[in-house]
């Protein structure tokens, strides 16, 4: 089987991804200020809700209940789908995928399609799939044009430009807008509502004219075939309703079985993403609505995978949210990019390795990437225990083996006391034979193999007597 | 094998012996008890769209005023609009019929309906395309859009206006005005959809 595609090439493993973040301090202030402003937001309007944990339960067994029931919501959608006027294709992978949309725009002569922000597209590399046939296709979220205006990749997976701060985007529109449509303003200034304002012209006449759109979806009723989009600004609306051509691509999880389900996801997805009772717009449509032509492309991508893993595969409930990102300890000072997929954070940390496999040194880093603190399992809201799968998914994973012949042989002095006084004695007396200090003699930096464990810590330094040693000599002072 | 079936296959493989799932619903579920007007007033204006409460004798002098304020001339007007709501108005009511295009909806001044159910709780309108709504576009693309809620449609919460609704139908939810939060994670109004949200609610 062939190698997963999730929209970015894996490379470098994430500590040392992680150590070049770390370094750009712009990054950790732009990060640390905007992670803290959605926490406290999502915090009081989670807060608000009387029935939050009853509505997150039954989050958690809805989707549990979709996915082991996945083939049947799965047929019962593309019938419901079919007789309400839509098309539905299936792909089994990301090539697919990407072919099938672009013989969907070929056939309609377009060049130039408009797309709604959405993770399936980002994961298959659905642009540049398209751009090789001679097709644009124009992002209109405004983190998305962010994200596609600066050449750059997503960082997160509701603000995909979170990296970015007003100054920054500011600079990214006035220089880069002119070569994808209308410039920006003269004298566009950082204020949010400006740069807000640009974008509104800059996307205005392409929404107007452009025949064909390109969407995600977040959630699918299997029982009425209708597709729902959560967004912000109108410019999901925009390539929902003007263009003649609609095509979703929409990965297989986000089934739900009934539309009365929509009722308890509809208060979760919006407190848990952008902190809010409401989002400002959520479009639902079933099939070809007023007229429009509309084709759904059911997407495996490496799903099916994951399903097949008893304990992996609560992965596949997620609903995209983004809350684990916003409490994550290691999210907060790394950025999404340390991540090397367009699933960063927690989340990515269990959904990249399972669905692109730990082929990678990269693949193979990310459950670690995690202290386990379980503040992400805390916010999920549909309870997705991502410390237990990062467990489960790094003993596919296991450490070097100078780490686990480390932790062996620690483990066995701890085991029993007397090991461990006649260790510390060993480490006093040898101290005292090199008067310039034991640590002089070992550098800062292992050698080989063990280097990986003193580049992320100083090597203590070895006290002349343990508290134990000192305890018993003078009876804890007394003496 | 097509991928349909192929897809269909890797599921029932991966799911093979899998035990199904109980579904607790213990969630506050639809209440059926009308929706409070002031919190879903309160709630709307938290989203700074402009509210009014207004009486059913008020609303033609009030639709009139905020036109007005909002010194708009040609305003669409969806089929199944209730006339005597713009009776005293000094606008150019502009029709639907034959459809607008694009660049018409672009050149309006903005766009008066009524709406399918509104929800306390959330400060959402629900428009659902039906007398007096219009097609999906008419509340996009103008900048402006004025909706006027009976109370009778104010439902306490999500789950109530879910029970009301018709799944067959197009729908859009709103709640207040087109806004982001893409720029450092804080909340601006004014991107896409129409700037201005202004909701007359009849009691």
């Amino acid at each position: 089987m062939s190698v997963t595609f999730l929209g970015m090439p894996a490379t470098r493993p994430f500590p040392r991804n992680a150590a070049g973040a770390l370094r750009d301090s712009q990054l950790r202030f732009n990060l640390r200020k905007a992670t803290r402003t959605i926490r406290a937001k999502r915090a009081s309007v989670v807060a608000e809700a009387p029935d939050w944990a009853e509505l997150r339960e039954a989050g958690r067994a809805i989707k549990e209940h979709t996915l082991r029931n996945l083939d049947r919501y799965l047929v019962r959608l593309e019938e419901a789908v079919t007789a309400a006027g839509g098309h539905v294709h299936w792909a089994a992978d990301a090539a697919e995928a990407n072919r099938i949309v672009t013989e969907l725009v070929k056939a309609t002569g377009e060049t130039e399609v408009v797309k709604v922000k959405s993770m399936a597209t980002q994961e298959i590399g659905l642009n540049e799939a398209l751009l090789e046939h001679g097709i644009t296709a124009y992002e209109t979220d405004l983190a998305e044009l962010i994200v596609q205006l600066g050449d750059d990749r997503p960082s997160h997976i509701l603000v995909p430009a979170i990296h970015r701060n007003r100054a920054e985007i500011r600079e990214i529109f006035a220089e880069h807008m002119s070569g994808w449509g209308r410039p920006a303003p003269e004298n566009l200034t950082d204020d949010p509502a400006a740069l807000a304002d640009a974008a509104r012209l800059h996307l205005r006449e392409r929404f107007l004219k452009t025949k064909v759109a390109i969407s995600g979806a977040n959630f699918a009723i299997a029982e009425t075939g209708t597709l729902v989009v959560l967004e912000s600004e109108g410019n999901g609306r925009m390539c929902l309703t003007l263009p003649r051509t609609l095509i979703s691509v929409v990965g297989i999880e986000k089934v739900l079985p009934t539309w009365r389900d929509l009722e308890v996801f509809l208060q979760l997805l919006p407190r848990s993403s952008t902190g809010e009772r409401m989002n400002p717009y959520t479009s639902m449509w079933t099939g070809a609505a007023e007229g429009q032509e509309f084709h759904l492309v059911l997407l495996d991508n490496g799903r099916t995978g994951v399903l097949a893993d008893e304990v992996g595969r609560q992965a596949l409930r997620c609903i995209r949210c983004s809350a684990c990102l916003n409490v994550c300890p290691v999210y907060e000072r790394v950025g999404g990019h340390a991540y090397g997929s367009v699933y960063p954070g927690p989340i990515g940390a269990i959904l990249t390795p399972q669905l692109r496999g730990m082929g990678s040194e990269l693949d193979r880093s990310l459950p670690y990437a995690s202290s386990l603190c379980g503040a992400c399992y805390e916010v999920c809201p549909v309870a997705i225990d991502i410390p237990s799968v990062l467990v489960h998914l790094r003993t596919r994973a296991r450490h070097p083996w100078p780490e686990r012949a480390g932790m062996a042989a620690a483990g066995w002095v701890f085991e029993r006391s007397g090991r461990l006084a006649r260790l510390q004695r060993a480490g006093g007396r040898l101290r005292r034979l090199t008067p310039r200090g034991l640590h002089r003699l070992i550098p800062r930096r292992l050698p080989g193999p063990l280097g990986g464990w003193t580049d992320t810590r100083d090597l203590p330094e070895v006290p002349e007597e343990s508290f134990r040693a000192w305890w018993d000599r003078t009876d804890g002072g007394r003496r | 094998m097509s991928s349909r079936d192929l897809i269909l296959a890797r599921v029932r493989r991966a799911l093979a012996g899998a035990p199904d799932v109980e579904i607790t619903r213990a969630y506050r579920g639809p209440s059926q008890t009308p929706g409070d007007i002031r919190l879903f007033e309160e709630r709307v204006g938290d989203y700074r769209a402009v509210v009014h409460l207004v009486d059913e004798a008020g609303v033609p002098e009030r639709v009139a005023l905020s036109l007005a304020g909002r010194g708009a001339r040609r305003v669409v007007v969806p089929a199944g609009f209730p006339p005597r709501w713009l009776a005293v108005a000094d606008v150019e009511a502009v029709a639907d019929d034959p459809p607008l295009s694009a660049a018409d909806l672009d050149a309006v001044d903005g766009v008066v309906t009524t709406c399918a159910v509104a929800i306390a709780e959330t400060g959402t309108i629900v428009l659902d395309t039906g007398p007096g709504q219009g097609r999906r576009a008419l509340t996009l693309v103008p900048d402006y859009h004025l909706c006027v809620v009976r109370a009778a449609q104010v439902v306490a919460g999500v789950p109530d206006a879910v029970a009301r609704l018709a799944p067959a139908r197009p729908q859009t939810w709103i709640s207040g005005p087109s806004a982001t939060s893409d720029i450092e994670l804080n909340r601006v109004e004014g991107v896409h959809g129409p700037r201005t949200l202004e909701v007359l609610i009849v009691d």
